[in-house]
């Protein structure tokens, strides 16, 4: 293994919507070559792409989005890991280079969703489960983790309810977010109730999306004269579920990211303290108050007071989903991990607008994926 | 098993009907490490034991570990109701619906006393198979 390091020189994601006349690489390629641009490189430069796509695993992505922008005969590895797909491709780019097989990849995630409940019981040659054995859609899994952090810690409905203010608030500073709303506390606990305690706002909005990072060896970058806009990856982990009691009945994401995250601050030689923004797996509200604790960035039990005293928020002292999160810039599941990327650099970049964080020299992406997996990255100004 | 209309059968492989006898769950236990699991299988995921695992008749008792209520399913799906996470006394995890209680968060205490029953799911395949499910309700 290579003991340079990995840098992302380009990367930049799409307007996230709803987009039912274009195709999956037709949206995959946009994000390619904005990415593409941002670094000023061609197709001709890569040598190999790694794209995340979920719901066309079988479909053989990533080549046609080399039909749509270049088709150079390079070596196309697509990934499928749930929610965690985007982040996979990543970092199996950065594997790659960390191998010292290549100098130059392209990662590119990309998902075209239909609208409504994500999960539910199968049935096959019998009959439907879902509302007779419990339910499996999503927002009950996450609930009933919600459930079990109010049991353990007292978390209360209006502390879940704060995240998703938090993160529509920081949309509003986002174009490139599906939505640029305001839902103050009452609206938010006033919503539909999907599944106790997350209301329809509480929950991750099903929009199309896509988005795209250049990987390049510190050898390269320096060849380029990149080093002033490239961003060092200080760590890449990824998890799968460990046994733990209960999970194949209540999917368990804290013990794998818990996991990835005691990995990447090893890998990377820093602590939750020294970040100064992270984009977490918000896919619901109730999730991103356990990510704080399985992060780290707060001691277990103290997550609901870390909501209540707006230390991540914008301004805060660790800023979380600046970008408004899975729960209004929106979660196009193969995108979301490479979108996160594009986040975390824009800040170490200085180029946030509005919602820069200011100084961020350090920043991490999160996401978990139902099966399970977690991946977690740290990226650094260098 | 025969495809005759009007078959009683189980909602899931989890689920026994003894000609003779109250239906039950069934849990695969790992001999070696005690763990139980829903669902056969050859390995143990938390030991790695091999061809360990026994059938066992599972109590229809346990606790509430979890639940939320469920206000929006799928279509056609009834609403709302309880789906619960229920530890199973001795070991073994299972969701089901929570009922005879009210879903309302106030009246639905956690780690209380559940009994598991078994009746008649009202959901028929297409073949008109009917199916026999577990529901949780609070302890006698």
């Amino acid at each position: 293994m290579s003991k340079d390091d990995v840098y992302v020189i380009g990367t930049d994601m799409i307007k996230f919507g709803r987009f039912p006349d274009r195709t999956v690489p037709d949206l995959g390629a946009e994000a390619a070559l904005l990415a593409l641009d941002d670094a000023g490189v061609g197709i001709q430069d890569m040598q190999a792409l790694y794209c995340g796509n979920l719901f066309q695993a079988s479909g053989m992505v990533g080549q046609r989005i080399l039909h749509q922008i270049g088709q150079t005969g390079i070596p196309v590895v697509n990934t499928a890991n749930a929610c965690a797909t985007g982040a996979t491709a990543f970092r199996e780019g950065w594997i790659a280079i960390k191998a010292g097989l290549y100098d130059m990849v392209l990662a590119v995630g990309v998902e075209q969703m239909g609208r409504g409940l994500l999960g539910g019981g199968g049935s096959g040659d019998g009959i439907s489960t879902e509302g007779l054995l419990g339910s499996g859609t999503m927002p009950t899994v996450f609930a009933e983790l919600g459930m079990e952090h109010q049991k353990k810690h007292g978390t209360s409905f209006e502390q879940f309810a704060k995240v998703a203010v938090k993160n529509h608030h920081h949309s509003t500073m986002n174009d490139k977010a599906m939505y640029q709303k305001e839902t103050p506390l009452d609206e938010v606990m006033g919503a539909e109730m999907i599944s106790y305690p997350n209301t329809k706002l509480m929950c991750s909005v099903n929009v199309d999306g896509s988005a795209a990072a250049v990987l390049c060896s510190e050898k390269k970058v320096k060849e380029l004269g990149l080093m002033d806009r490239a961003i060092k990856v200080r760590a890449s982990a990824l998890t799968s579920d460990p046994y733990t009691d209960r999970d194949l009945v209540m999917p368990d994401f804290s013990t794998c990211t818990r996991l990835a995250a005691k990995q990447a601050y090893e890998m990377a030689g820093v602590g939750p303290e020294d970040l100064n923004l992270v984009e977490l797996h918000d896919c619901f509200a109730t999730a991103e108050i356990l990510h704080y604790e399985n992060l780290g960035l707060c001691k277990d039990g103290d997550a609901g007071k870390m909501i209540d005293t707006g230390a991540t928020a914008l301004g805060g002292k660790i800023p979380v989903n600046v970008s408004g999160g899975l729960l209004s810039k929106g979660h196009p599941l193969g995108a979301t991990g490479i979108a996160n990327v594009y986040e975390i650099v824009t800040h170490l970049r200085g180029k946030a607008g509005k919602r820069q964080v200011e100084g961020a020299r350090m920043g991490m992406t999160h996401v978990v994926g139902m099966g399970n997996a977690a991946a977690i990255h740290i990226l650094e100004k260098p | 098993m025969s495809e005759a209309a009007g078959e009683l059968r189980p909602v899931t492989d989890y689920v026994k009907l003894p000609k003779d006898g109250e239906p039950y769950l069934e849990g695969h236990k790992c001999k070696s490490c005690g763990t139980i699991f829903m669902g056969a299988r050859n390995v143990c995921s938390k030991c790695f034991a091999r061809n360990e695992i026994e059938a066992v008749k599972l109590p229809s008792k346990g606790t509430l570990y979890s639940y939320t209520i469920v206000y929006r399913s799928f279509p056609g799906v009834e609403v709302p109701f309880v789906s619960a996470v229920v530890d199973i006394e001795g070991g073994g995890t299972v969701k089901g619906n929570l009922i005879n209680v009210d879903p309302d968060p106030a009246k639905i205490e956690m780690g209380m006393n559940v009994d598991v029953i078994f009746k008649d799911a009202g959901r028929t395949d297409k073949k008109g198979n009917h199916y026999i499910s577990y529901f949780f309700q609070p302890a006698a």
